[in-house]
């Protein structure tokens, strides 16, 4: 079986974030970056099918300019067994269905049996690249797969609905899944992993000769949200603070 | 505009952001169509009919008995092309994030999700974990256009009456290729968090497993339940049943005392109709304190034994 892990590499969530001199996006170079959190849930769980049957390469898959391989690099550390890297200078395309047709053109003759993806970036937050894919390559589909149990030619999927409901669904493979955040607990990886990641194959291909996709959607820029909500600071130092929030709910609230 | 409203059944009735996605297109179109999927849909309809809409479009089939992404999808796609809307409008509900990218896909026309708002520059969406917001817009084509939970209020619903028709979709076994089976709930906790009137919440920000008992301390003292983000429910450090937010439940208490939370939209959505929220967080740039009346910006571990001790103290 070969699964495909897509991974994307994203801000991390104590990164500054300027917005860039043009106001169309953060000022990419004092953004530090790292792996989607969301993927690392996909990973962590192509990892667990790998180890619980027989032949399984899972493949990492991430597109974006030459730094996005150091996530790449992260997950065969971790246990992955090679990485594609679709070499994507205009960090500036934010259009998901271009994204995805890149990303099919790339991985059709690789023939995957499970697409895994996180649920959603933490940039953009379309949360759509893995079921694009699926429609585009002619698979089965699901997402928010909280438990995933594979089975000669189909795959058990119980999936999160809302408001604490769950369903089970049984897919033909192949299929392309996004996978739900908190289902299993994403590994570190080991010393002798790290090691043996620098000799595992990442195979560079350039996005712009995949395809020339006409862009539908456009992000036009970024502000800062305005609140007009009137909102008390509580600031200082600490028995200020304390006493303070005290005041707060016994008088203001009335709840003590 | 010609718009066409995919409508969400909800165990029968018409879920929540249907209703709201249904306003923002009043908002944005003339002609309104609404697209109902499913063979059980007489509540659904008889509500409907007290709407402004040009048309409601229902779609029955032997194979469209419940939910599946292959059928609802083939399904958009043929009512898209048979009445080529100028847009597709939806609430962004878990089942939306299920098929609507395969209706792009089928269509080739951009889906943008979990709008907020509009302004005269394009639809607006959360980007980089809520800490700003990005203006999006479709190039001179179709689109499809999901509403975050709240975009718009259902109240504003512009009541008038519509007609019906119905639309033979062309659908045939092999079109589906899952098997779904029927829906679950799990463990039910001992706790009503939906009735408690103070709700301490924990996140991400308490740092540790161990900490999480300040919160459960900090509570005793002011007489609250003890609630969570989604973090640290995934973490295994509080019981499920005590998440809030759009996988969790949905609270309105008179005190909402967040502790460490950064306020992603999706635990927002499930406390924003707290009377009072006061937030600690250490960011003060966290989105937290955007919907936030008291924002107390410091570290939790400081604070909150501090706190718990004053309040034995003054008891
Ligand atoms: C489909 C879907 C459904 C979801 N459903 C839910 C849901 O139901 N409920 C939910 O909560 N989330 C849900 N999420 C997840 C949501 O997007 C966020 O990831 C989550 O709410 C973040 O939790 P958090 O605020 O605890 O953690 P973080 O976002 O990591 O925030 C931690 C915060 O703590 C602050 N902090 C850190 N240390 C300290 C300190 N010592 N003192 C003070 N502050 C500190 C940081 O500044 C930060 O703001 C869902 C996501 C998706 C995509």
């Amino acid at each position: 079986m070969k699964i495909a892990v897509l991974i994307k590499q994203v801000p991390g969530s104590e990164s500054a974030l300027p917005i860039d001199s043009e106001g169309y996006w953060v000022d990419e170079s004092s953004v530090t970056f790292v792996m989607n959190p969301p993927d690392n849930y996909a990973l962590e769980e192509a990892l667990l099918i790998k180890e619980s049957n027989d032949d399984v390469e899972v493949v990492i898959v991430s597109m974006g300019p030459l730094r996005v391989q150091k996530v790449i690099r992260e997950a065969l550390a971790k246990g992955a067994d090679r990485g594609i890297h679709i070499l994507e200078q205009d960090i500036t395309e934010k259009d998901p269905l271009v994204i995805a047709k890149r990303l099919s053109n790339a991985i059709k003759s690789e023939e995957f049996d499970l697409v895994l993806t996180g649920l959603q970036s933490d940039d953009t937050g379309m949360g759509q690249t893995g079921v694009l894919i699926g429609e585009i390559l002619k698979m089965s589909t699901a997402t928010l797969a909280v438990e995933t149990i594979i089975q000669e030619d189909h795959i058990r999927i119980k999936r999160e609905l809302e408001s604490g409901w769950f369903q089970w669904v049984q897919l033909s493979l192949p299929a392309s899944i996004s996978i739900q955040s908190g289902l299993n607990t994403p590994r570190y990886p080991s010393l002798k992993g790290i090691m043996g990641a620098k000799k595992k194959e990442i195979h560079s291909l350039s996005a712009t000769e995949l395809s020339k996709e006409e862009t539908l959607q456009k992000v036009n820029n970024v502000f800062v949200p305005q609140t007009n909500k009137q909102t008390e600071i509580i600031k200082g130092d600490i028995d200020q603070i304390v006493s303070r929030i005290i005041e707060i709910l016994r008088t203001d609230i009335k709840v003590i | 505009m010609n718009i066409l409203v995919v409508l969400e059944s909800n165990n029968g009735a018409l879920h929540r952001l249907s209703r709201e996605a249904l306003v923002g297109a009043q908002e944005l179109g003339d002609s309104i169509f609404a697209l109902i999927i499913g063979n059980e849909n007489e509540e659904i309809l008889s509500e409907l009919a007290g709407y402004e809409l040009e048309k409601v479009i229902t779609v029955k089939h032997h194979l469209l008995s419940s939910y599946s992404a292959d059928g609802y999808s083939e399904v958009v796609r043929q009512v898209f092309i048979s009445f080529s809307p100028d847009l597709i409008v939806i609430g962004h509900t878990y089942q939306t994030r299920d098929f609507i990218p395969r209706v792009s896909a089928k269509l080739d026309i951009p889906f943008i999700p979990d709008v907020i708002s509009i302004s005269d520059k394009g639809f607006i969406k959360q980007v980089l974990n809520a800490k700003l917001n990005a203006t999006i817009s479709n190039l001179d084509n179709a689109a499809i256009i999901s509403f975050q939970s709240a975009a718009f209020n259902e109240e504003q619903l512009k009541l008038g009456s519509c007609s019906n028709e119905s639309f033979d979709v062309s659908l045939v076994d092999s079109d589906i290729k899952s098997i779904s089976e029927e829906p679950f709930q799990e463990e039910e906790g001992d706790v009503d968090l939906e009735s408690a009137e103070v709700l301490v919440s924990v996140g991400r920000g308490i740092e540790k497993e161990e900490n999480v008992t300040l919160a459960f301390e900090l509570a005793k003292v002011i007489n609250a339940e003890v609630s969570a983000s989604r973090p640290v429910v995934d973490s295994g450090w509080v019981d499920s049943f005590r998440q809030v937010g759009s996988s969790g439940s949905n609270v309105a208490p008179k005190l909402y005392f967040s502790l460490g939370i950064s306020g992603a939209i999706q635990h927002v959505v499930g406390m924003k109709g707290a009377k009072n929220i006061m937030a600690i967080n250490k960011d003060a740039d966290a989105p937290i304190f955007e919907i936030s009346d008291y924002a107390v910006i410091g570290d939790v571990l400081e604070i909150v034994p501090k706190l718990i001790e004053s309040l034995e103290q003054s008891k």
